[in-house]
Formats: C-alpha cells, structure tokens, sequence
C-alpha cells in the first residue's frame, strides 16, 4: 500500500488528537468520580435551627436587640449608605418577609411590628452551591451554613443565589463604620461577603447565639431539630410554625411562631 | 580610537556606582539591625524556638484551617500542654504584634499575609470613631 507524504502527516495529526483527548476524558471522569456527590452525602446528625415566636415579639414595639447583640459582638459595621448596609439579623416588615401570607388580619395586626430576619441555615443552601472557592460550606456535624473570610474572593455569587438577602458585601473597610470593635471578634475587611453563622464562635464554648442570650422575652429558640427532645423541637411541636419561602426547597431553618 | 579612554572611563564608573551600595556599607556599616525578640513572658512558645522561626507560617496556616474549617480548636503541644487554636487568643496573649510580628517582618523584607485586615490586636486596641 503506498501511502502520500501528505496522507501520513494528516493520519499521524489525527492520531495525536485522538491520544490526547483520551487523556483529557479520562482526567474529567477521575475527577467526577472523586468529587463527592451531594445525593450520596451522609444525612446531617444535626441540624442547629431557630425559631422566633412573634407574638412574643409583639410584645415589644420597635425592640432591636437581638440584632444590637449580634452586630456588636460580631463587630458587624454600621454604613450609613442603604446601598451598603451589612447585616447579620435584622427586622424586616412582615409584608416583604411573608409576602404571600398577607391577609386583611395580617395587614392590619403586624403592620406595624417588624419581625427578625437572618440567615436560614438551610438543608440545601444554594450559597454553598454556587460558592467557587469553597468559602462557604454547610458544617456537616451541626449544619451550620458557615464562611472562611480567608478564603472569600467577594464575586458575591452567593449574594445572588440567597433567596433570603441573608449576606451583605463590604463595598468599603468595615473598621471605618464600626464605633466600637470588639477586640475579641476579628472584624472583616473590604470585599468581603459576610452573614449570620449561629454564632459558631459561641456555640464552641458551649453558649448560645448571642441574639438568643439577648432577647428580653425568651422569644428566639436554639437548638438541635433533628433531636426530638430538644427545646426547639418541643416548641415546634406545640405550636404551629412558618418559614420563609419553603416553596423554593431551600430547607430554610429558621422558623416564626406568629 | 582616540574614545577607547572616554569608553574605559565609563565602564568604570558604571562599575563604582553599580557597587555603592557594597563600598558604603562596608565603609559605615549596615543601618539594619537584626531585632533582638523578647521571648515568650510564659517562657516556653506552643513548639521550640527554632521551630517556630522556620515554620510559624505553616503552624498558622494548619491552625487556621483546623479552627475555621474543621471546628477542631484545642492544640496538644509538643510538652502536653493544650493551647486554643487562635491568632488573638493565644499568641498574641504572650507576643506583642508590633514588637514582635511587625519587626521581624519589617526587617526581613516579607510583608504580612494580612491578618491585621481583620484580626485585632488587643494592645494596640483603641476605640475607633465612626466617620
């Protein structure tokens, strides 16, 4: 068989290709295999929640404190401008919390008492889904939604895929819009994402979050919910309960008596 | 021909000018000082003097990722005793960042990998005015 000059350079091109996309097809399947699939995670042995009964809230108009707590302890800044406000827990009007659980009732009773929002700890938090560096990620042994401030690049991807506007982004340095820092709390710095992590600083001592500590009423409760005698689960079953946005299979964990 | 002096002449006082740097400190000495550290007021650090020197970096880098990541916080040293994982909480109860990290850091020329961006230091704390 003869074979031309630029016959053999074409078959030797094609053979290269082919060599190589065999390596590059089985890099991608190696890699695929080793990435841990979320189906086939272990189910969580806790999942830290909280519950907020509202009608204790109630019981005090225009109260703050839970989130004057945790924004001083965690040396969370106070910017001035809306458009660059930080916030770990804050109160939010009822109407944007449960926008469709609205009602003539609703509307003309809790108006005017604005409820606590944060973050949600949720089952399947879409943050961690859409975080590329792995600067969130949910704690497998307590499942709590944390952050590696180390570790976070500020793409603030996670901001857009939070359902709940539970992360703030600092568009400027936080020691600047802090009127105290608390030595004890490292602050954070510019271009950092930041939200609520249940006080896991707190809860490796053994204390409760610091907004559970604060509330005048005992209205936040803590606690395991995978754990049936817990306080959280014994509330939850008492009394009937709501979360924000179910609906989007988020898994939210933080739940409101009203 | 008559340039090869000019261009001599050049060549060497590119040469002394090049090298000043070396004939003045060899003339007046270095203005660095090497920083004498004050050891640890606890007297013993969390690993040996040497090892630390040559490897803080690393041990910090390790603990970050254990107290961050892996929620696993108390530290066994290598004489038994058992330290908390925390930049603020544990060395810098013993270490005065400014004379202790910043100097030697100054001296040798390796700028820090930002801790002090977030983490605080509990001496140099005063209240912060908002703008």
């Amino acid at each position: 068989m003869k074979i031309t000059r630029k016959e053999f350079l074409e078959l030797t091109g094609l053979s290269v290709l082919a060599a190589g996309a065999m390596h590059a097809v089985h890099a991608v399947k190696a890699e695929e295999a080793a990435r841990p699939s979320t189906a086939q995670a272990d189910p969580p042995k806790k999942q830290m929640a909280l519950a907020i009964d509202l009608r204790k809230c109630r019981q005090r108009p225009g109260c703050n404190l839970c989130s004057l707590a945790c924004h001083t302890t965690h040396n969370v800044p106070q910017f001035t401008d809306p458009r660059h406000e930080v916030k770990w827990i804050w109160n939010e009007t009822f109407a944007e919390v449960f926008p469709l659980d609205q009602n003539g009732y609703t509307r003309r009773n809790y108006t005017g008492s604005p409820l606590p929002i944060l973050c949600n700890h949720c089952d399947h938090p879409p943050c961690v889904e859409v975080c590329p560096t792995g600067a969130t990620w949910k704690r497998p042994e307590d499942g709590v939604v944390m952050m590696d401030w180390h570790r976070c690049i500020g793409c603030k991807y996670c901001i857009t895929a939070c359902p709940y506007d539970a992360r703030s982004f600092n568009f400027s340095d936080p020691r600047k819009a802090l009127p105290r820092i608390n030595p004890d709390f490292p602050t954070r710095t510019l271009g950092v994402v930041e939200k609520c992590d249940f006080c896991a600083e707190r809860l490796a001592k053994g204390e409760p979050p610091a907004c559970v500590e604060a509330c005048p009423e005992k209205a936040i409760f803590f606690g395991d919910v995978l754990d049936a005698s817990s306080e959280i689960s014994i509330a939850l079953e008492e009394s009937y309960s709501i979360r924000r946005k179910p609906e989007l299979g988020t898994g939210p964990n933080v739940f409101y008596f009203l | 021909m008559r340039e090869r002096w000019l261009i001599l002449l050049g060549y060497g006082l590119f040469v002394v000018f090049f090298t000043f740097p070396l004939w003045r400190a060899a003339a007046v000495g270095s203005s660095a000082s090497m920083p004498r550290l004050q050891s640890s007021p606890a007297g013993q650090c969390v690993a040996p003097v040497e090892q630390m020197r040559a490897a803080h970096m690393d041990m910090l880098f390790q603990w970050r990722k254990d107290a961050v990541r892996h929620n696993n916080l108390s530290f066994v040293a290598f004489n038994g005793k058992v330290y908390s994982k925390s930049l603020d909480g544990t060395c810098l109860s013993c270490h005065d960042k400014q004379q202790f990290c910043d100097r030697c850091h100054a001296y040798s020329g390796v700028s820090g990998p930002g801790c002090w961006n977030c983490h605080n230091d509990p001496r140099a704390f005063a209240p912060k005015v908002t703008p």
